[in-house]
C-alpha cells in the first residue's frame, strides 16, 4: 500500500511542478467553456432587417414593433420600392427583409390568411435558416396575441414553439459538449503522454524491473488525472450555471454519475494509447487526431449527426462522447431521469469495460 | 549456485542479429565485466537478464531463477541501472530515492547502511532536483536507487559512459566495496581500461564473445610480438611504419604507436626482423629520437587482435 | 598564426561562475586537447568560442573574429561535431553531406563532385545511398567528422567525438584528425579517453572553471612527475572543490 501511495504522490509532483501542465489542466477547460459559450456561438444577434409594407396597418405595425423589441433584430428601415430589394441585400446592410402583402390586416381578420414573406441572405444557409426561424416565431407569437383579443372562434395557429431551448440559446447545447471534450482531453491525452514520458526517460525500465505489479503502475498513473477531471467537471459546471446561465434542470448526482462513467472510458482510452506508443509526441498526436477530432466533429457537438452521410452516422455511434453528450443534454437541460438515459449509460459502461480489459491485457510486463 | 547462467542466447531485431548465441556464467560475489563497443549487444543482453526482453532462443537464469518463467522472483532481488540514468528529473534527490525504496517495499532507513558511502556524497544536495545534478552525481544517485533494496545481483549497463576519468575511478572504488559486501555485479563498459578492475571479463563484439577469462589470462594469452615505437614525428611515423613489410598492424596508442610483427618475419621463424633494422629504416626516412621497445600487451591490444 | 585567442574569458550564471577568467591561444593546424572533469566548465567555454553563448566578461577571437560581436562570421569559419548529435539518422549518407554543404553555402554544382571525392577518400562509395542509422558507430563518427570539415573550415570543434567507439575505429578516427591537422585545419577536441590526450599537440586541463595546466603532454607529464596523462589528470581533477 505504501508502495502505491508514494507512487501516486510522485504523479502529483510531476503535475504540480510543471507550470505548463498545470495551466493546461486547469486553465484550458475554463478558457474553452468561455470561448465556446460566448465566442463561437451559433446564435445570431442584432440582425439588421428591413420592411416592405404596402399596407401599413395595425397588424403590420404590431409585428414590426415586436420584432424591433427583440434582442435578435434591429430595424434598418423601410423599403419603398420592390426594385430596391436586390440592391439593399447586395450592399450587405441587412440580413432579413420582411415583405407584407397588401391589405394585410383585412386579410388576417376576414379570411385568416394573411401573407408574410421572409427573405434572407442565402449565402450562409445556416444563418439564414436561423434568422427566418426566429422571425417566424415572432410573427406567430404576435398572431397568437392578436387572436386572443380578436375573439375569433376558430383559427389555426401555427405553433412553432421551440422545446427546452425557447430562446435557442446555443450555450445550452455547447456546455455538455465542452465538458465531454475537456474530460476526453485531460484523461486520455495526459494519461497517455505521462506514460510515454516514462518510457522515453527510461524510468519505465527500472520500474518494470521491480516487484511493483503492473496494475498498480497503471492505477497510480490514472488517479491524479481522475481527481483533476472531477475538479474540472465542477469548474465547468459552475461556469455554465453562473456565467453562461445554463441551468442544471435534472438531478445533479445523476449528472455526476454519467460524467464519472465517461471519465473511466476516457482514462481507458488513454491507457490504450499508451500501450501502443513509445514517445510523448506520438501519444500527443494520436490523442488529438484519434480522440479530440472525433469528439469535435462526430459527436454532435458541432454538427448534427442526423445531417451526416450514413457512413459517418455509423462511425459516430462508436464515439463515446456522442453517448455522453446525449445523456448530458437529457439530464442537464431536459431534466430527464435515469430511466431515459439507460441506453447511453449501458453503452458507456460496455465501452469502459471493454477498453479497460484490452488496455490491461496489452500493458507490457516487458519492454516489447 | 552460479549467480548468472547464460546458454546459447540469441536475439534479433528485424534482420539485425544483436546476440548470436552467447554463453557464459558468473560466479557469486564477482565483478563480471562485459566489455565492447556500442552496438556489440551489451544492452540487449542486460535487458534479457533483467527480464525486460525475451530472447528468441537459449536459456538464461539469474540467482537460480529462469528469466522468462520466474521473472517475478528475479525482479524482487536484482538491482538495475540502465544506460541512461533513469531518474525523475523533476523530483529531488531524496524523493527519487524514496520512490525507488518504496516500489521495492523497503525504506531508506532500513537499508541506509548499504548506500551510506555513496549516498553521503550527494546527501548535501538532497533537496536539489535530480535534473540539476552533474553527471557524476546523477550516477551516484542512480546507483543508490539501484541498491536501496539490497539486491543479490546488480546489473549496471554502461554506468561510466561519458563520465570523466576521476568520477569513473570513484565509481569503480564503490563497486569494489559492494563486491566485498557479497553483491554479484555485472557491468558493461566501452572503456577497455576498466577491464583490470573486474574479476573476469567477456570481450564482446557483434553479438559474440571474443573471449571470456580473467584480465590477466587474456593478456598472458596474447601471442604476438608487440612493440611500442616513438619518434619526433608521430603522425608521419604511423604512415611510415605501415609501409614496413615486416609489420603486421600499427596503431596509435597514446604517446607511442603499438606495432605487431608478422610471424614469418621473426628471427625464430627464419625471418630477419630486428629492432635495430627497423630503427635504421626509420632513421633513413628522416625520423629522429627513435625509441622502439618490446612491451606487454594491454586489454585494448588483445581486443584489437581478437576482433580482427 | 593564432586562430583562437581567449583573454580572461568569463561566464557567470547568477552566483555560479562556470568559466573563470581563462586565457589561452591555439596555433593554426594545432590539435588542442581541452580536458576537464564533468562540470568543470568545458562545454560552456566551448559554446562561447563557437559563438553560441555570450561571455559575461573577457574577450575572445576565433579565426580573427570577435566571438561576441561577430558570432555569425565565427560560425561560418568553424566546423562542429559532438557525440550526441552528428548526422541525421533518417537521411542517406549523401543527403547528410549535401545538407551540410548547403548549410555552409557551398555552390550547388560543386557539392556533387565534392561528395563523391570525399566518399572515395574514405572508401565509402558503396554506402552513398545507405541510411545513416544502419551504419556501424565507428563509420558514423568518421562520416560525421568529414561532414564537419566538408566546408573546409579553419577550425573544427569536436565534443567527445569517440565515446563508445570500438578501439580500432577510434584510432582510425584519430588518423582522420591528423590528416585534417596536416592540411592546416585547427582541431579543438574534448575527450574522456586519456590516451587520446597524448595525441594532442597541447592539452589544457580545466578545474572548477579555470585552466589549471596547459602544455604539451610530454611537458605536463614531466611537470607532474606522472607516468601518463591519466595520472596528470587525476592529480589536477582531485583539486576540484565544487560538486
Amino acid at each position: 500500500m505504501r508502495q502505491f501511495l508514494i507512487f501516486t504522490q510522485k504523479e502529483f509532483f510531476h503535475i504540480f511542478r510543471d507550470r505548463w501542465t498545470m495551466m493546461m489542466l486547469l486553465a484550458l477547460p475554463i478558457a474553452m467553456i468561455i470561448l465556446f459559450g460566448f465566442g463561437i456561438t451559433t446564435e445570431i444577434k442584432n440582425t439588421r432587417f428591413a420592411i416592405y409594407d404596402p399596407s401599413r396597418d395595425v397588424a403590420t405595425q404590431g409585428i414590426v414593433n415586436t420584432m424591433e423589441k427583440n434582442e435578435y433584430f434591429t430595424l434598418e428601415g423601410y423599403v419603398e420600392n420592390p426594385d430596391q430589394i436586390e440592391t439593399i441585400f447586395k450592399e450587405g446592410k441587412i440580413g432579413l427583409l420582411v415583405v407584407f402583402s397588401e391589405g394585410f390586416y383585412e386579410n388576417l381578420v376576414h379570411t385568416g390568411d394573411a401573407q408574410v414573406q421572409l427573405i434572407a441572405d442565402g449565402t450562409d444557409p445556416n444563418t439564414a435558416s436561423t434568422i427566418t426561424n426566429y422571425a417566424t416565431n415572432i410573427i406567430a407569437g404576435y398572431q397568437l396575441e392578436l387572436l386572443k383579443i380578436g375573439e375569433i372562434p376558430f383559427q389555426i395557429t401555427p405553433e412553432v414553439k421551440l422545446l427546452y431551448n425557447p430562446t435557442m440559446k446555443s450555450a445550452y447545447n455547447i456546455v455538455p459538449g465542452v465538458i465531454g471534450m475537456v474530460l476526453m482531453l485531460i484523461c486520455a491525452m495526459m494519461t497517455s503522454v505521462s506514460m510515454a514520458k516514462e518510457k522515453e526517460l527510461g524510468t519505465m525500465e527500472v520500474i518494470l524491473v521491480s516487484p511493483m505489479p503492473p496494475i498498480l503502475i497503471v492505477i497510480s498513473k490514472v488517479i491524479p488525472y481522475f481527481v483533476i477531471s472531477i475538479v474540472n467537471l465542477m469548474n465547468v459546471l459552475a461556469l455554465a450555471v453562473f456565467v453562461l446561465e445554463v441551468p442544471i434542470v435534472g438531478n445533479f448526482f445523476l449528472l455526476v454519475f454519467v460524467s464519472l462513467l465517461f471519465i473511466f472510458v476516457a482514462l481507458a482510452l488513454g491507457l490504450l494509447i499508451s500501450t501502443m506508443v513509445e514517445t510523448q509526441l506520438v501519444a500527443l498526436l494520436l490523442s488529438v487526431v484519434g480522440l479530440l477530432m472525433p469528439v469535435i466533429m462526430l459527436s454532435g457537438l458541432m454538427f448534427p449527426i442526423e445531417n451526416m452521410p450514413i457512413i459517418l452516422q455509423y462511425v459516430a455511434q462508436l464515439i463515446p462522447a456522442k453517448w455522453y453528450i446525449t445523456a448530458m443534454r437529457d439530464v442537464m437541460i431536459k431534466g430527464l431521469g435515469f430511466t431515459s438515459i439507460i441506453k447511453e449509460v449501458a453503452v458507456l459502461s460496455i465501452m469502459a469495460l471493454v477498453l479497460i480489459t484490452i488496455s490491461l491485457k496489452k500493458f507490457k510486463i516487458r519492454l516489447e | 549456485m552460479k549467480a548468472v547462467i547464460v546458454q546459447e542466447l540469441e536475439r534479433s531485431y528485424d534482420k539485425v542479429e544483436a546476440l548470436k548465441g552467447i554463453s557464459f556464467e558468473v560466479d557469486q560475489g564477482e565483478i563480471f565485466g562485459i566489455i565492447g563497443p556500442d552496438g556489440a549487444g551489451k544492452t540487449t543482453l542486460f535487458r534479457i537478464l533483467t527480464t525486460l526482453l525475451l530472447a528468441d532462443s537459449g536459456f538464461a537464469s539469474v540467482d537460480g531463477n529462469e528469466v522468462v518463467k520466474d521473472y517475478k522472483s528475479i525482479r524482487k532481488k536484482i538491482g538495475y541501472m540502465p544506460g541512461r540514468f533513469s531518474l525523475y528529473q523533476d523530483l529531488t534527490v531524496e524523493e527519487n530515492l524514496k520512490i525507488f525504496a518504496s516500489i521495492f517495499k523497503t525504506t531508506i532507513e532500513e537499508n541506509y547502511h548499504l548506500i551510506k558511502d555513496i549516498y553521503q556524497q550527494i546527501e548535501p544536495f538532497k533537496k536539489r532536483k535530480a535534473g540539476a545534478l552533474s553527471g557524476g552525481m546523477k550516477q551516484k544517485l542512480a546507483l543508490s536507487c539501484a541498491l536501496i533494496h539490497k539486491p543479490v545481483v546488480l546489473f549496471l549497463d554502461e554506468p561510466t559512459t561519458g563520465v570523466d576519468p576521476v568520477s569513473r575511478k570513484e565509481f569503480w572504488d564503490m563497486l569494489d566495496k559492494l563486491k566485498h559486501q557479497g553483491i554479484t555485479i555485472l557491468v558493461s563498459t566501452p572503456y577497455m581500461d576498466e577491464a583490470s578492475l573486474c574479476n573476469r571479463i567477456g570481450l564482446i563484439q557483434d553479438g559474440n564473445f571474443l573471449k571470456i577469462d580473467t584480465p590477466e589470462n587474456i593478456i598472458n594469452q596474447y601471442e604476438n610480438v608487440l612493440l611500442a615505437a616513438q619518434s619526433n614525428q608521430m603522425s608521419k611515423l604511423l604512415k611510415d611504419l605501415r609501409t614496413e613489410e615486416d609489420i603486421n598492424t600499427c596503431f596509435a596508442f597514446g604517446d607511442s604507436h603499438h606495432i605487431t610483427i608478422k610471424k614469418e618475419s621473426l628471427a625464430e621463424n627464419g625471418g630477419n626482423f630486428s629492432i635495430d633494422k627497423l630503427t635504421m629504416d626509420l632513421s633513413n626516412k628522416g625520423h629522429k629520437d627513435i625509441h622502439i621497445e618490446p612491451i606487454k600487451a594491454g586489454i585494448e591490444d588483445c581486443f584489437m587482435e581478437l576482433a580482427k | 598564426m593564432k586562430v583562437i585567442e581567449s583573454e580572461n574569458l568569463t561566464k557567470r550564471f547568477g552566483q555560479f561562475t562556470a568559466v573563470d577568467n581563462i586565457s589561452f591561444a591555439v596555433e593554426k593546424g594545432e590539435i588542442f586537447g581541452f580536458l576537464g572533469a564533468n562540470g568543470a566548465g568545458k562545454t560552456t567555454a566551448m559554446r562561447m568560442l563557437c559563438g553560441l553563448s555570450k561571455p559575461t566578461s573577457g574577450k575572445g577571437t576565433v579565426s580573427g573574429f570577435d566571438i561576441e560581436k561577430q558570432s555569425e562570421e565565427v560560425k561560418k569559419n568553424i566546423g562542429y561535431m559532438s557525440q550526441k548529435f552528428a548526422l541525421y539518422e533518417d537521411l542517406k549518407v549523401w543527403e547528410n553531406l549535401r545538407l551540410y554543404g548547403g548549410i555552409y553555402g557551398i555552390e550547388k554544382k560543386a557539392i556533387g563532385p565534392k561528395i563523391d571525392a570525399l566518399l572515395h577518400q574514405l572508401g565509402f562509395e558503396s554506402e552513398k545511398n545507405t541510411m545513416v542509422k544502419s551504419l556501424p558507430l565507428g563509420w558514423k563518427q568518421k562520416l560525421a567528422f568529414s561532414a564537419a570539415i566538408f566546408h573546409e573550415p579553419k577550425i573544427v570543434f569536436l565534443d567527445e567525438p569517440t565515446g563508445g567507439v570500438d578501439p580500432a575505429a577510434r584510432r582510425q578516427f584519430w588518423e582522420l584528425i591528423y590528416d585534417a591537422s596536416d592540411r592546416g585545419i585547427t582541431v579543438f577536441v574534448t575527450t574522456h579517453y586519456m590516451d587520446e590526450a597524448e595525441y594532442c599537440n597541447r592539452v589544457s586541463i580545466m578545474v572548477d572553471g579555470r585552466i589549471e595546466a596547459l602544455d604539451s603532454p610530454k611537458n605536463l607529464k614531466k611537470q607532474f612527475e606522472a607516468e601518463n596523462m591519466d595520472h596528470v589528470f587525476h592529480q589536477l581533477a582531485r583539486r576540484a572543490k565544487r560538486n
